[in-house]
């Protein structure tokens, strides 16, 4: 790392102990608030519904810390049961499923020591790196005052001019120790509220569950809708093309003794239909199963689309097997998606796609020179392509600042098959 | 001519032989897997074959890889490849030695019996035949040609798509001398100086494709 990025690293730590000392300051407030809320809960009527907002608050303020200990470095799940439906709200059932999650208690174990932790290690990162700051500024104001009065550090009270010339030396030293401390400290912080506030085993299990049932729904969903287009498709397409070159056919038998020239044309005719038909059936397996991801796997066929794009898009693999058909062709549709919704809407120049494969996870980022600004929440092809990927366990995350450049990157755990011959 | 055809479906493989012979080619061998093809090629180096992509046993591009190693070892062997579908990735494995005798066209064009048989003729005589979707594919990614007027481009179209001249002046409603001119007009704009006329017209369906 070097000395810019870790000096960076150290401002936003003390920048965030100021943050992370006020919001502990809520804690105790919260806490309180959350015992009242238990103290009024059997009051009838209103009882169930205090309960239910002070706990959101408390879910607030955890919240919170999960979010900050994640963009710290050190993610902290969600450890809550699933919520009953939401009309049921303020309900008995409702309060059962507050109190009864062991999540719920340990948030409020965690509050005390948490803003304990938070005060202390916080205050001392902050008070370090304003001590050195201190040193640091402190000497042009004594020689602007040209007098010299108090101590700093090793020198207390400072007894010359020389002795205040050190100060900003021990100044520099100790603000670069309160700036390396800085996110140690912060580290350290995180990894105690993530001992209370992540999920136990248990829980994570139940978050697993959870999160497989909606994954497998969705990805039943998603092949029904799917099976429903190919049926669409074949009956409105070529299958009544086939009839019609069925009819064309039978007239032409018909004419073909009094009428051979007409016979021809109806021949003629059913030929053409017949190719109408073969283009159709052709368009359509490309949208099911692409003949040339079969043909060449992941690679090849990524090189085949970015091929038929107008931006020139370089296509890099280190991919040494296949991988299994289904996840295969879910890449391939991601990939796709996200090439089509680059030529839409990034106006960008060069595109490039790598696809990589490391200890058990395949690892594919699409990137573009565009404008930036992609977002999930605004195209539902790019939710569609999530919901793909999350029936494999499989992740995506867009980097698309404003401006861009646009960077899409689907993770995947999965293992490679030898390569076929 | 003798021709090697290399397909996996029986239907399509004896239909293929049947009307390859009715033209009076002589079919030396009909194989149905990928692993007999290439020695089938390089044994009988036949004048023209036709082959199928996909084949057997892994049903992924066998027929293409033992058509480009068969190309690599007899540089020029004349091959028209069918698949079910086109690339213009695989269009562009074939075109990359810069050599003609090449053809690559959709399964759907055999029905059209008269314009086939020509494409297979084009091939063999070291020609060109792609398929008018490969084509449209290929020059949907860059600017055509600079200084070709669209007249020019129609006809260098069609002879990139095996057309003799006889059937482009068919089907742009012109003389045969009218092409003719078109080519030699073509020819000179791209700078390709006179050689025989085969070479020529594969080196400017090259430059057409690969802009």
């Amino acid at each position: 790392m070097t000395l810019r990025v870790r000096a960076r690293a150290g401002w936003s730590a003390a920048a965030d102990s100021v943050f992370t000392v006020g919001l502990a300051l809520l804690n105790v407030p919260v806490l309180l608030l959350w015992f009242l809320g238990v103290v009024l809960s059997p009051v009838p009527l209103l009882g169930n519904d205090i309960l239910a907002v002070t706990t959101s608050v408390v879910r607030w303020r955890t919240d919170v810390e999960r979010r900050l200990g994640t963009r710290a470095g050190m993610a902290i799940r969600r450890p809550y049961h699933p919520a009953p439906p939401r009309g049921e709200q303020g309900t008995r059932r409702w309060a059962r499923w507050i109190i009864t999650d062991p999540a719920t208690w340990r948030d409020i174990a965690w509050l005390v020591p948490g803003a304990l932790i938070a005060v202390g290690l916080g205050i001392t990162t902050l008070a370090v790196v304003i001590y050195g700051l201190a040193g640091v500024l402190m000497l042009p104001l004594w020689l602007f005052l040209g007098e010299v009065w108090f101590g700093y550090a090793l020198f207390w009270p400072t007894a010359n001019l020389a002795e205040a010339w050190l100060s900003l030396p021990q100044g520099l030293i100790i603000l670069a120790g309160g700036l390396a401390l800085g996110p140690l400290l912060r580290t350290t912080h995180y990894r105690f509220a993530r001992l209370l506030l992540a999920p136990t085993r248990a829980a994570e299990l139940r978050l697993r569950v959870a999160h497989l049932t909606v994954t497998r729904a969705d990805a039943i969903d998603a092949q029904a809708a799917e099976l429903r287009r190919i049926e669409r498709d074949l009956h409105d397409g070529a299958q009544a093309r086939m009839v019609s070159v069925g009819m064309t056919i039978g007239m032409a038998e018909r004419l073909v003794h009094c009428d051979p020239d007409g016979a021809l044309k109806l021949l003629a005719e059913a030929r053409t239909t017949s190719t109408d038909a073969l283009a159709e059936l052709r368009h359509l397996v490309r949208g099911i199963h692409p003949p040339v991801l079969a043909e060449r796997g992941l690679e090849g066929a990524v090189q085949a689309l970015a091929m038929s794009l107008p931006v020139p898009t370089d296509v890099s693999s280190d991919l040494a097997g296949r991988l299994d058909t289904p996840l295969e062709s879910a890449v391939y549709f991601a990939v796709a998606e996200a090439l089509a919704n680059m030529g839409r809407h990034s106006q960008a120049s060069t595109a490039w796609v790598t696809i990589g494969h490391t200890s058990g996870l395949l690892t594919v980022q699409v990137g573009d020179d565009g404008i930036g600004g992609a977002d999930t929440a605004r195209g539902t092809g790019l939710q569609g392509v999530e919901r793909r990927l999350n029936a494999f366990d499989g992740t995506m995350a867009i980097s698309s600042p404003p401006g861009g450049p646009t960077v899409m990157t689907m993770e995947l755990p999965c293992a490679l098959s030898s390569p076929r011959t | 001519m003798r021709v090697v055809i290399a397909e996996d479906l029986t239907l399509l493989r004896d239909g293929l032989t049947r009307m390859m012979e009715a033209f009076d080619f002589e079919v030396v061998e009909a194989v149905d897997n990928g692993p007999a093809l290439l020695p089938a090629l390089l044994g009988h180096r036949p004048d023209v074959a036709i082959v199928d992509v996909r084949l057997p046993p892994t049903y992924s591009d066998e027929g293409l890889k033992a058509a480009l190693a068969a190309r690599a070892e007899v540089p020029g062997l004349p091959v028209l490849v069918l698949s079910q579908h086109v690339e213009p990735l695989y269009a562009r494995e074939l075109l990359t030695d810069s050599r003609g005798g090449v053809g690559y066209l959709l399964k759907d064009r055999i029905s059209d019996v008269e314009q086939f048989i020509q494409a297979v003729q084009q091939v063999a005589s070291g020609g060109t035949a792609f398929d008018p979707e490969v084509v449209t594919q290929l020059l949907a990614r860059h600017e055509p040609l600079a200084g070709l007027t669209p007249r020019e481009l129609d006809v260098l179209r069609n002879i990139a798509e095996g057309h003799s001249n006889a059937a482009i002046a068919g089907r742009l409603f012109i003389t045969e001398k009218v092409v003719s001119k078109y080519i030699n007009n073509i020819f000179t704009k791209l700078g390709l100086p006179p050689s025989d006329d085969v070479n020529r017209r594969v080196l400017a369906v090259l430059m057409f494709l690969d802009a």
